[in-house]
């Protein structure tokens, strides 16, 4: 089969990008390989991890279960696309770091890409939900206990703020 | 590259889709929302020669009740759109119930209502809710169209009557008799995880409490969708009693179900879960009944 290049243009993190690529590169690999945002970490790549998750559209989704041709005139943004200054964390980051919400951080990319639209529908979360909106990523550092913490400080601060 | 290489094909119209597929046939697969088909690519287990990718053609996307008060919902809807609907809270609430069970938040944002039916994982709520409620699915290919019943749509393990010219564009679920209850329940070992068992229920009740129509259905407990008829039968002309739900219960889960153990959970474990749930089930479904003031 001869290779078939489809040209596109799509807007990651605020930033238009043109591209030309095959229909099979996976929206996960094209972030990383073509455009070198490698703040989305690819596990599993078959949906189970979360490690992966993206906002499409502002919605939460993993992105090695959408091929980036499927990305065409949609917004995406990554974990790059988080935080406001490069000197300054997004709070939910500034959450995770002081509660030790992460360890060896590979499961944090998709864990605050799924928590930032969990948090602006439900600012003030139980701790079972918490453990519920994190139940499709996997982490298998932390236990999730300080993920839960976590989030519960991200969610305390935006109350007061 | 994760999957072998594929034409990748976006009609603009749905009339263009059918027009692909009548040509393409089994070479080309329909691209809904790829939360089962794009893992399986990955893996090569699949390696379409086409992909008819469906996700921009809107006219596929709705939710309505129609003028005999049947819910339509297209074949392209997103599982998470309709579990936020309040048409479908109202008309369909055990769809409503049980689409916080499928898969996570994440997947749901993308999965279909169609691709999901289409998959017909036995493992899967919606086929489940689909026999439940009494669904038809509207098939159409480029010259025909046609509603099949749940009961005849779902032929076996990833297997559906669908020809392969024709595409699911839409369900229609019809109303609920009055009186009636319902409930979804399953267990998994992690919340969004494939379920060990589960099962859906629905009890309509007559005037003097008795149950004129009741339907048990359940997951991974066969090839497909398993419906127990007999221990539906059980309940007919009967009031509710917990020897009446236990009668049933033991019927479905020794003798109807046929499920097929896995590492998770033995046979034995899934006919104990499949008693349990159907007990709860049907108690959560009566109370229901009884409440109802329609």
């Amino acid at each position: 089969m001869k290779k078939t290049l489809h040209r596109f243009t799509l807007s990651v993190n605020g930033q238009e990008h043109s591209c030309e690529v095959e229909a099979r590169l996976l929206l996960s690999d094209f972030l990383r390989h073509e455009l070198g945002l490698t703040g989305t970490h690819v596990g599993c790549e078959h949906g189970v991890c979360g490690a992966c998750t993206i906002l499409f559209d502002g919605q939460a989704v993993r992105s090695c279960l959408m091929f980036a041709v499927q990305a065409r005139g949609h917004e995406i943004t990554t974990v790059e696309g988080l935080a406001a200054h490069q000197d300054r964390l997004h709070p939910l980051q500034q959450a995770f770091w002081e509660a030790h919400g992460l360890q060896c951080g590979f499961c944090t990319p998709g864990i605050l890409m799924t928590l930032i639209p969990f948090l602006a529908e439900n600012p003030s979360p139980t701790e079972a939900e918490i453990r519920e909106a994190i139940s499709g990523n996997l982490c298998r550092c932390t236990g999730y206990q300080s993920i839960v913490e976590a989030v519960e400080l991200a969610a305390e601060r935006s109350e007061k703020s | 590259m994760k999957p072998a290489p594929f034409d990748y094909l976006k009609p603009a119209t749905l009339e263009e889709a059918l027009a692909i597929k009548a040509q393409l046939g089994e070479d080309a697969k329909v691209l809904a929302g790829g939360q089962s088909l794009i893992p399986t690519m990955n893996y090569r287990l699949v390696q379409p020669a086409a992909l008819i990718d469906l996700n921009e053609l809107s006219e596929l996307d709705h939710i309505h009740v129609d003028g005999e008060g049947n819910l339509r919902i297209g074949a392209m809807t997103r599982q998470r759109r309709v579990e936020f609907d309040s048409t479908v809270k109202k008309v369909a609430p055990l769809l409503h119930e049980t689409l916080p069970f499928v898969a996570h938040p994440q997947i749901r944002n993308r999965g279909t209502i169609g691709g999901s039916l289409v998959h017909a994982d036995p493992a899967s709520e919606l086929p489940v809710i689909a026999l439940a409620t009494g669904v038809r699915c509207r098939a159409k290919s480029i010259h025909t169209e046609r509603w099949i019943p749940a009961e005849d749509f779902f032929m076996g393990m990833f297997m559906t009557a669908l020809q392969p010219e024709e595409i699911l564009v839409e369900i229609s679920l019809p109303a609920m008799l009055s009186r009636t209850g319902w409930s979804f329940m399953e267990v998994s070992r992690r919340k969004g995880d494939y379920a060990m068992m589960g099962v859906a229920t629905m009890v309509s009740l007559d005037g003097e409490g008795r149950c004129a129509e009741g339907g048990l259905v359940y997951l991974n407990a066969g090839d497909g969708p398993v419906k127990a008829k007999r221990a539906a039968d059980v309940l007919k002309g009967e009031k509710y009693s917990e020897a009446l739900v236990e009668k049933s219960a033991w019927e479905a889960s020794r003798k109807e179900i046929d499920p097929f153990g896995s590492v998770h959970a033995s046979i034995d474990y899934q006919r104990h879960l499949a008693y349990v749930l159907t007990k709860r089930a049907l108690e959560r479904a009566f109370e229901r009944a009884q409440a109802s003031d329609i």
